[in-house]
C-alpha cells in the first residue's frame, strides 16, 4: 500500500481507460486494489462512486472517489509527486500542449478507431474509412511527437508523460482493430517516430502489466458487438 | 511606451457571443491581465486563427508571447497557472479532481445539449429538455449551497459555466421550461456572476443571445 493510504481502481483493463489509471499509479510505484468488474454489468461501488456517468474507471483514495482518466492520472501526479518522475511537464506552455493533444486523441481520434472495432464484419467501406482518420490522427500525432519528445524516448521526454499515457492506453485496440478490419494502422513507412515510440511504450515496465494483449481484445470485442459497453472516453 | 496589453504579450482569437471565449476572457479578468482582444469572422477566420489553431481551425485561441493555446479549458488551466494570483483550481488535489470533473461535465453536456434544443424538433426536441433539465439539476445538486461552485471562491467550474448563464433565456425559451423553477439555487448563482464586474463585462445580454440564435435557425432552417 502507499503508505498506509488506501487505494482502488474499479474497471476492466480492456477499458484503455482504465489502462490509463494503472500506467500512472505503477509510474508512482504505487499499490492498490484491483476492483474487477463484470463486462455487461456496473457493480454497486461503481454506481455509488461514480453516479453521474456510471463509468469506469473510478479510482478510490481514502474512500473518495475521483472519475474521468485524464482527471484521475493529474491527481495521483499531483497526490505522488516525489514517488516518481512528473507525468506532466513543469513548463505551463508544455502543459497546455499535453492537456491539447489529450483532447484531441479523445474527442477527435479515439472516435474513428471506435469505428474500426464496432463495424459489422462485412462492412469494408466503414472499416476503411475509419481506418483512413485513424491514420490521418497519427500523422499529426506524428508530428507532435517529434516536437514534444525533441530526440528522446517518450513524448514527456526521457519519462513517460502525460500524453504517452493518453495516446499509449489505446496500443492494444489499435492493434485489435488492425487484425479486425485486416488494415495496418501503425505503419512503420507512414508514422515511423511513432512505431519506435509504440514499441518502447508497451515494453516500459510501468504499462507492460496493465496493456491489454491484441487477441484477447479482439475476442472481447465480438462479446460485446452490438452493446453500449466499449465505452465513450472518460 | 509599450501598452500594459503588449507588456503582457497575451492575445485573444475569439468570438464575440461563444461561451468559450468568454471564459478565457473572465479568467483574463479575475487575473487582471491586460490583453489584445482580436474580434475573428468565423465565415472568413484570419491567417493568424489558421495558423495558431492549424488542427481545429477554431476560437477562442490565447497567444502568449507568440506562442498559442487552444482548447478554452486548456486556456484557462494556462492562465490559473502561469498567473498566480486569485488561484481559480483549488490547492487540494481532490478538491482539484472535483473542479476539473465538474468543469469537463460542463464542457460534455450544456452546449451540446443546448444546441439539439435549439436546433431539433418533436421527440428530439423533447429529449433535449429533459436532457438540459437533468444537467442543470446535476450542477445545481454539485452547487449546493455554496455561493459559489468553488466555495466562497469564484473558481474554474464557475468561470467554465459562466457563460452559459447568459444562454438560460434561450434554452428556457426553446424548451418551454423555467430554470428557476427548476433550478433556484442555480438561478440565483447565476444572478451572483452576473453581479461579478469580470463577467457582466464578458458575456453579452441573454436577449443577444436569442437573437443570435435566431439568425442561426434561419441559417439552418429550423422554425
Amino acid at each position: 500500500m502507499a503508505g498506509g493510504q488506501e487505494l482502488k481502481l474499479l474497471g476492466l483493463w480492456e477499458s484503455p481507460f482504465v489502462v490509463r489509471s494503472g500506467i500512472a499509479l505503477n509510474l508512482k510505484r504505487l499499490g492498490y486494489e484491483f476492483l474487477e468488474e463484470v463486462p455487461g454489468t456496473k457493480s454497486e461501488l461503481l454506481l455509488k462512486s461514480n453516479p453521474v456517468y456510471k463509468k469506469m474507471p473510478v479510482l478510490i483514495h481514502n474512500g473518495k472517489p475521483i472519475c474521468e482518466s485524464m482527471i484521475i492520472v493529474q491527481y495521483i501526479d499531483k497526490v505522488w509527486a516525489a514517488a516518481g518522475p512528473s507525468i506532466l511537464p513543469s513548463d505551463p506552455h508544455d502543459r497546455a500542449i499535453a492537456r491539447f493533444w489529450a483532447v484531441y486523441i479523445d474527442d477527435k481520434w479515439f472516435p474513428s478507431l471506435l469505428k474500426i472495432v464496432r463495424a459489422k464484419a462485412d462492412d469494408e467501406e466503414e472499416k476503411a474509412e475509419a481506418a483512413e482518420q485513424v491514420i490521418a490522427g497519427l500523422q499529426l500525432l506524428e508530428e507532435a511527437f517529434e516536437k514534444c519528445s525533441k530526440g528522446k524516448d517518450f513524448f514527456g521526454g526521457q519519462t513517460v508523460g502525460y500524453i504517452d499515457i493518453a495516446l499509449g492506453c489505446y496500443l492494444g485496440w489499435l492493434k485489435a482493430a488492425e487484425k479486425m478490419a485486416g488494415i495496418k494502422l501503425l505503419d512503420k513507412e507512414k508514422i515511423p517516430l511513432l512505431v519506435g515510440w509504440a514499441e518502447r511504450f508497451c515494453s516500459a515496465d510501468a504499462v507492460k502489466e496493465v496493456m491489454p494483449e491484441a487477441d484477447k481484445l479482439v475476442e472481447f470485442a465480438k462479446l460485446l458487438r452490438g452493446t453500449q459497453n466499449v465505452a465513450a472516453p472518460n | 511606451m509599450a501598452t500594459a496589453a503588449e507588456k503582457e504579450g497575451v492575445v485573444l482569437l475569439d468570438f464575440w457571443v461563444s461561451p468559450f471565449g468568454q471564459r478565457c476572457r473572465i479568467a483574463l479578468a479575475e487575473k487582471g491581465v491586460e490583453y489584445e482582444y482580436k474580434e475573428e469572422n468565423l465565415s472568413d477566420k484570419s491567417p493568424l486563427l489558421l495558423k495558431m489553431n492549424p488542427i481545429h481551425k477554431k476560437i477562442p485561441v490565447l497567444i502568449h508571447h507568440g506562442k498559442p493555446i487552444c482548447e478554452s479549458l486548456v486556456i484557462v488551466q494556462y492562465i490559473d497557472e502561469v498567473w498566480s494570483n486569485n488561484p481559480l483550481l483549488p490547492s487540494d488535489p481532490y478538491e482539484r479532481a472535483k473542479a476539473r470533473f465538474w468543469a469537463d461535465f460542463v464542457d460534455k453536456k450544456v452546449s451540446e445539449c443546448g444546441t439539439r434544443l435549439w436546433k431539433l424538433k418533436g421527440e428530439a426536441h423533447e429529449e433535449a429538455r429533459k436532457d438540459m433539465i437533468e444537467i442543470l439539476k446535476l450542477l445545481e445538486g454539485e452547487l449546493g449551497d455554496k455561493k459559489y461552485f468553488g466555495g466562497e471562491i469564484f473558481g474554474f467550474v464557475d468561470v467554465a459555466l459562466a457563460p452559459f448563464t447568459a444562454w438560460f433565456y434561450t434554452y428556457e425559451t426553446c424548451g418551454k421550461f423555467s430554470i428557476e423553477k427548476e433550478c433556484p439555487k442555480l438561478t440565483a448563482w447565476a444572478k451572483r456572476c452576473k453581479e461579478r464586474e469580470t463577467v457582466s463585462k464578458s458575456v453579452h445580454h441573454p436577449h443577444k443571445v436569442y437573437e443570435y440564435v435566431g439568425k442561426l435557425k434561419k441559417k439552418y432552417g429550423v422554425e
